[in-house]
Parts: C-alpha cells; sequence; structure tokens
C-alpha cells in the first residue's frame, strides 16, 4: 500500500487487524484501542511494527503509558468534517510528546493533509493512492504560520 | 489601524493561491462536490438562491478608505453594484460567479482583506464594538485583542473542521455594543481589584435556533493567558461538542448538557497543561497596541463655533446630530453615523459610489477610516464639529443622512427569500412596508431608542430573539407568516424575547408592528421610559391584546 511519510510517497505493509480477525504471527500490525486493551501482552510479544487505531470517540490518554512500545498511532477519520482527530495529534504531540509516527487513516481529504501535518500528523494513507501527489503538493502550500 | 506585514500578506496571498487551484481542480472535476463545498465555504462562498455569495471579512469592523473602494470596484466589476454589511461586521456580494472568485480574493489582498473563514464549521471573524478607541466609556481598546484573536483564529491547523462554526466577540467599554453574550465565546476587558486589565470569559452564547445568554465562566482572565484559555476552550468544544446533530452542534448546547460547572473543569484542567506554553508576551500586546494609537487630533477642535450655529438655525441638521452622532472622547470631536437604513433601500446595502463617496469622505474629515456596526451601519469615528454640518449635508446628498440610528427604522434586517437559499419568508419587502407606515420621522423621534431585528428563518442572522421587537419568518405550507416576540435584548441587560403568540399574515405583519409601538407609546410612564422598560413594566398581555383584538 502507497502512502506518504515524511513528505515522500513510500510503500508500507502495516496492517489494521479488526477486532473480529484473529490475529496475524507476524507482521506490521495495527489494531484498536479496544483491541490493544485486551491482547496487549500477546502484541507485545510479536516481531513487527506495533501500531494502535484512534477512533474520534477514543482519547490519546487511553494509550499514554504505551507510547514508548508504539511504532505508530493511526488517527482515523471516518468522516472529513469530523475534526476530533486533529485534537487528538495535537495533544499526543504536543503535550505526550509522542515521538513516533501518528498517520491519517480513513476518510480525508487530500486538501486536508497542510493542516494536518501542523498538528503533528507525519504520515498520510488516503482513501485513494491517485491522490497521493496532488496531497503532497499541499504540504508546500503556506510557508508562514500564526500559531 | 492594522497594518499587515511580510507574514500577514504572505499567508493571505498564498490562500488566495490555494483556493484558486482548488477551484480549477473541482472545476475540472477533480474534487467532489461535499468536498469542494467544504473548502470553498472556508474561503466564504456560498451558494445562494441566484448565484454564489461571498462573505469578505471585516476584522473586528474597522476598514480603511482604501479597502472601501476596493470593496466599490468588486461591486462595480463582479458583482450588480452594490454590496451588503452584515450583523458580524463583513461585507457580502451577492452576485458573483464561482470561476471569478479567486480573482475577487486576489483583488481583495492586494488591500489586506480577504474573505478566509467567513463560514464553514471553523473559527469565525471577530468582531467588536464599532466605536471602539473613541467612545467615552472605555475601559481598554478591545481592536489590539482582537487582532491578535484575528491571527490566532485564522488558518488555525486544529480548530478548522469544529462541530460548527464558532464565533468571538470582544467589548472594550461599560456598554456592551458588540453582543457579546449572544456569542461561542464572549470576553469583556475589565479591571480588577488591584487595577490590572484581563478579560471576563463569556462562554455558550448564541443565536440561531436556540438562543442563550453566555455564562461567565472566567471573572477575570490574566492578559498574557488570552490564547491559552481560548485554545483550551475550543479543543474541548472540538473533542466533545455534538456531531449527530447539526442543530444541536453549538458549543451553547455542549455548556447546557454538560453543565457551567463541568464544562468548565473540562477547560481549566486542559488549560492547566498548556498555558505555560502559549503565553502572550506583554511585548506582543504592546507591539499590536502600537497600530492603534489615537490618531493626530486637532487640540483646538473643540474651539469651533460654528456647530452651535448650526445647531440653532437648522433643525433637520440637529436632528441628525442628536440621532446620528455619538460622543467622543476627545472634546471638538464627534463620532458620525453613516445610516444604511434609508427608507426605500434593503437594510445594510450599499452602492459602488457610495462605497467610493464614503472613502471620500473618510480621507477627508475621519482620518481615512470607516467601522462598520453590529446594527448593519457604517461609522466615521473621528469627525471634527466644525466638518459635521458639511458632512451631513454630503451625506445627504448621498442618500445616508436618514436620522433613524436606534430608532424604529434602523431595522436589523437578512437577506431573506429575496436571496437566502435558507429563508423561510421575505424579509426585504416587509422591511419597506414598515418603513412606509413609520415615515413620520417626529413619531419615529418620539418612539425613541427601539430595536426591530428581522429574521427570514430560524436560522435568525438577525438576531430577531434578541431584538426588541423581533420578527420571525416562518412557512406554514408555502404561505409566509411572520412570528413576533417582544423584550429582547443583546446589550448589558441580555434577554431573548417572549413570544407574543400565534404567528401573523404577511399582510397584516405592519399593522401588527405598528400597533405594538401605539401600545407603546400610549402606554409609557414619560418618553424616558425606553420599550423595554415598558415591556418589563406592563409584561407582554396588552400588546396581546392589541395586536390579537385588531388583526
Amino acid at each position: 500500500m502507497q502512502l506518504i511519510k515524511d513528505q515522500k510517497i513510500i510503500d508500507d505493509q502495516q496492517q489494521f487487524i479488526a477486532d473480529d480477525q484473529p490475529l496475524p504471527s507476524q507482521g506490521d500490525i495495527t489494531v484498536s484501542v479496544a483491541r490493544w486493551k485486551k491482547d496487549r501482552e500477546q502484541l507485545l510479544k510479536m516481531p513487527g511494527k506495533l501500531g494502535v487505531r484512534l477512533s474520534p470517540t477514543d482519547a490519546p490518554e487511553d494509550i499514554t503509558h504505551d507510547l514508548n512500545v508504539l511504532a505508530l498511532i493511526e488517527v482515523d477519520f471516518p468522516l472529513y468534517t469530523d475534526g476530533r482527530g486533529f485534537s487528538h495529534a495535537r495533544r499526543l504531540r504536543g503535550y505526550h510528546h509522542y515521538q513516533g509516527e501518528i498517520r491519517a487513516v480513513g476518510n480525508f481529504m487530500p486538501d486536508q493533509v497542510f493542516y494536518l501535518s501542523r498538528v503533528g500528523v507525519n504520515a498520510f494513507q488516503l482513501p485513494d493512492v491517485q491522490q497521493l501527489p496532488t496531497a503532497l503538493s499541499t504540504l508546500n502550500d503556506f510557508s508562514r504560520s500564526y500559531q | 489601524m492594522y497594518q499587515y506585514n511580510e507574514t500577514d500578506q504572505t499567508l493571505i496571498d498564498e490562500r488566495v493561491a490555494q483556493f484558486k487551484h482548488q477551484t480549477e481542480r473541482f472545476l475540472n472535476g477533480e474534487i467532489a462536490e461535499d468536498h469542494y463545498r467544504s473548502l470553498r465555504l472556508m474561503n466564504g462562498i456560498y451558494i445562494q438562491t441566484h448565484a454564489p455569495m461571498l462573505r469578505v471579512a471585516g476584522p473586528y469592523g474597522l476598514l480603511s478608505s482604501k479597502q472601501l473602494r476596493k470593496l466599490a470596484h468588486i461591486a462595480r466589476t463582479y458583482d450588480k453594484g452594490y454590496c451588503h454589511f452584515t450583523t458580524r461586521q463583513n461585507i457580502q456580494f451577492n452576485w458573483p460567479e464561482l470561476a471569478k472568485t479567486p480573482d475577487i480574493l486576489a483583488e481583495l489582498a492586494t488591500v489586506q482583506m480577504h474573505a478566509i473563514q467567513t463560514s464553514g464549521n471553523c473559527l469565525r471573524n471577530t468582531s467588536s464594538d464599532p466605536l471602539a478607541g473613541v467612545c467615552v466609556d472605555e475601559i481598554a481598546d478591545p481592536r489590539p485583542y482582537c487582532e491578535i484573536i484575528r491571527q490566532w483564529t485564522s488558518f488555525h491547523p486544529e480548530f478548522a473542521y469544529l462541530p460548527r462554526k464558532f464565533k468571538i466577540a470582544v467589548n472594550g467599554a461599560t456598554q456592551d455594543r458588540a453582543a457579546t453574550q449572544f456569542h461561542d465565546i464572549g470576553l469583556h476587558l475589565v479591571k480588577n481589584s488591584t487595577g490590572e486589565i484581563g478579560f471576563k470569559v463569556f462562554v455558550g452564547g448564541g443565536l440561531g435556533r436556540t438562543p442563550v445568554i453566555g455564562q461567565v465562566i472566567r471573572p477575570f482572565l490574566e492578559q498574557k493567558h488570552l490564547l491559552s484559555y481560548l485554545e483550551a476552550i475550543l479543543r474541548i468544544y472540538n473533542l466533545f461538542g455534538r456531531r449527530d446533530n447539526k442543530y444541536k452542534a453549538r458549543i451553547k448546547i455542549l455548556v447546557r448538557e454538560e453543565g457551567l460547572e463541568k464544562f468548565t473543569q473540562l477547560v481549566e484542567a486542559e488549560w492547566a497543561v498548556i498555558k505555560d506554553d502559549l503565553e502572550l508576551s506583554q511585548e506582543r500586546i504592546q507591539t499590536m497596541q502600537a497600530h492603534f494609537t489615537p490618531p493626530p487630533y486637532d487640540t483646538t477642535a473643540a474651539n469651533d463655533l460654528s456647530y452651535n450655529e448650526h445647531l440653532r438655525n437648522n433643525a433637520a441638521f440637529a436632528k441628525w446630530v442628536n440621532h446620528n452622532t455619538a460622543e467622543h472622547r476627545v472634546p471638538g470631536y464627534r463620532a458620525a453615523y453613516v445610516s444604511l437604513k434609508a427608507p426605500d433601500v434593503p437594510p445594510g446595502d450599499m452602492t459602488d459610489s457610495q462605497l467610493d463617496a464614503v472613502a471620500d469622505l473618510a480621507d477627508l474629515y475621519s482620518f481615512g477610516q470607516i467601522r462598520s456596526t453590529h446594527r448593519q451601519n457604517l461609522i466615521l469615528a473621528d469627525i471634527k464639529i466644525a466638518d459635521l454640518f458639511t458632512l451631513w449635508q454630503k451625506l445627504d446628498a448621498l442618500h445616508l443622512a436618514t436620522p433613524n440610528i436606534g430608532t424604529a427604522t434602523d431595522i436589523i434586517c437578512c437577506p431573506g427569500l429575496d436571496f437566502c437559499s435558507l429563508a423561510n419568508a421575505g424579509s426585504i419587502g416587509i422591511t419597506k412596508e414598515i418603513n412606509a407606515a413609520l415615515d413620520d420621522m417626529d413619531y419615529l423621534h418620539d418612539l425613541g431608542d427601539i430595536k426591530i431585528n428581522f429574521s427570514g428563518c430560524m436560522n435568525g442572522c438577525a438576531h430577531q430573539s434578541v431584538g426588541n421587537i423581533g420578527i420571525l419568518g416562518v412557512d406554514k405550507k408555502g404561505v409566509e407568516w411572520y412570528q413576533i416576540t417582544l423584550g429582547g435584548s443583546s446589550e448589558n441587560d441580555a434577554a431573548i424575547g417572549l413570544r407574543l403568540g400565534p404567528a401573523v399574515a404577511k399582510h397584516e405583519i405592519t399593522a401588527a408592528i405598528v400597533t405594538i409601538l401605539n401600545v407603546y407609546s400610549k402606554q409609557r410612564l414619560s418618553v424616558e421610559e425606553h420599550f423595554l422598560a415598558t415591556v418589563k413594566r406592563i409584561g407582554i398581555t396588552p400588546f396581546v391584546e392589541q395586536v390579537y383584538a385588531t388583526h
């Protein structure tokens, strides 16, 4: 799967495992907050990159004690109009000082990528890979900022 | 007034380029309709009944003559020769062509103007007291803080996709002329017991379908914490505001459902974490204040004798001065209203030639600045009393001197069914009718200050629920009806009007308003008793009896 990470288009193997799917024995895996809490011990023994997906109703505080073992946190946008993910990312970077990857996933627009990058998101998995070049170019939309 | 620096200019230029590109992609079919919708809204563009509508930001109502001339040029070149001033001190064009809107934004950018975040579910234009800096009851000038807030809210990356729109107003005087208690956040500049100036913070006020008076979340906020406190409120709102129902998505509903105490706890907990990282330095505040230092007033202005002579000799001039000018803190000066409420003109509308002419008057008499007001008029804030007579004659010739500021014909009115795709009923036509019925100026002046607010639908753009008399257009099976409320106020004595009774038919609404005014005129204890005071004293029953007896 192609996505943007650190201002480049890259190939990526991260796989989201839905709550009702069995955990695979290997690979780079992302799970929901609920699954993380439930299968945390088993997941921590796995060799690949571990990630947790935050939905708009989750709170970063649910996973803050595990930030050092999570290679990435996915911020999910079920709807592009739902801006809660922006605050999740901001909180993770701003005062939980999370250093790993924050990846926007779900139904967001290429035209939101610039603001997402400003709140600390550094990877963008768009619903349509054809939009990746456009999204990449929007990262240069503004050269200044007020905040 | 604030002058853009290189950062401000670069940002709005880059925004123009961004939106131009987005519009091109949309017109080429590369952006879906609903995605483009949210992008154009954040650039002030609605799709209305006849054409797109462009809402240009008037930051805290302050405009330069150069900017006014640019608005005139846009009205002439891209529209039908006029524009409309709104209750939030913004400027609307009703007839631009969508493909040309990026060009209009580029024109605006050349005079430090934009349409950024004038619609959409984001942080909107900050509004303020149109008499800021000149009024006699000022605690501190709100404009430097407004500009700091304008910059902080513009392009704020975290709060561009809020549950609903979000409006902030700042008032710096003892009298609230910015309707702050009906904003998502209202800020009052106040002095604490040690003489330090800070903010009293109101939250959760709002109009629209569910009018709510804002509550005090913090009685005194130090200036250095202004932005961190706003950020804490916004973050809590962004995370917890309702997103399931657009009519319950404003912060007023969150505050009501959580309760002020719990909401305050959430905000204060968030604030405790961020406040030290987001302090506003004294230096930044002082630098901003330097943009709003008083203009070079003539210290001999009060020596003029001609003004009193004109007042004695010319009754029409005296009447205009009485109603359309306000006291100024500098002796020998007054602030003059430019009435956009001539009887035969839609309230708040101005033609391109009027805009150009007022720009010239501002250059001649008022240091090149103009303010737009919450009640949809303009103000030339710094007029020497020696110039008032000439100014009055020139405004009169421009059809901008109707001496009705604050009276029953100074009606706040939305564009209504004639222009707006949301409206249920016409408003401009009825306003004309009311004007025709109240054509006796002496009677109008005798009635004194009465604020009539008229919205064509329950979205309440004209703030009908806080009008002393509110009129709300409703649709009943395809027929236009009008709901009347009495006793509302958006000032210090903030109140939501009480419903008079069943809605009134279109052909009866003007007569009903005239009846209400007659009841007041008969029932008041003296001419000193303001309309609101009479309504408070006698209740709405005497009005109900007369309105529904005769109609």
